[in-house]
């Protein structure tokens, strides 16, 4: 399965790209997060604490547990400070 | 309903007047204004991220909630994105309602929402770097009253 994976914030600061197409077979958003912190130390680095990361599945907010089946993009970002 | 996601800064006053024009059967108007906080005197722009598409999304989502929940006779938000100085304007809400209860607590409801439920990310520009404002405990404590 092909996915849109975006970065926001300092998460994409530290991965140092704003968007990537991933090809995964994970089952969940954790398993996806596992195998991108596998990658290298830039992606552990950025997913080390998910307590301050937030995602959203097709422009959704979701949980880490949210399986990824029909899903076509994944956005993680920290908590949000709008207004 | 109006949202506008935008860089550009926008006329408080001439969006207050065009929000009230279109009206028929509303007793209240209330309007809110974020302005970006100088912390005194040391920040020296605060830049604004955030995510296209998902964004609009969110704020209409929450603008439907509120339209319902407080009978709404119109509502507008306007979210500014990108560099912005110190004192400058980023964001305003206007809701109108039968009465100025129900149109206060949609303004406070949507402000609520804005901070941490759409998707804007704040840095601040500072004598010592930049930085992520991070998002405060109360954010969230002030969405359970809704």
């Amino acid at each position: 399965m092909q996915l849109d994976v975006l970065y926001f914030a300092w998460l994409r600061e530290r991965i140092g790209l704003p968007r990537e197409r991933v090809e995964t077979h994970a089952a969940t958003v954790a398993g996806l997060v596992a195998e991108l912190a596998a990658r290298e130390d830039r992606y552990a680095l950025a997913f080390a604490d998910l307590a301050s990361v937030r995602v959203a599945l097709d422009q959704e907010l979701a949980e880490f547990t949210a399986p990824l089946a029909g899903v076509r993009e994944v956005a993680f970002f920290p908590p949000m400070t709008g207004g | 309903m109006r949202l506008s996601v935008r860089q550009a800064a926008f006329d408080l006053g001439a969006e207050a007047n065009a929000f009230t024009a279109g009206l028929t059967g509303a007793g209240a108007v209330v309007t809110f204004t974020g302005l970006v906080r100088d912390e005194g005197g040391r920040l020296a722009a605060l830049e604004i991220e955030h995510y296209p598409g998902m964004t609009e999304r969110a704020i209409t989502a929450m603008m439907e909630t509120a339209a319902r929940r407080w009978y709404l006779a119109d509502a507008l938000v306007i979210h500014r994105h990108g560099r912005l100085a110190a004192d400058e304007a980023i964001m305003m809400v206007a809701t109108a309602a039968r009465h100025r209860a129900e149109a206060f607590a949609a303004a406070e409801f949507l402000m609520d929402y804005l901070k941490s439920r759409a998707p804007f990310w704040k840095k601040e520009f500072g004598p010592d770097g930049a930085e992520w404002v991070t998002a405060k405990d109360a954010d969230e404590a002030a969405l359970r009253r809704w």
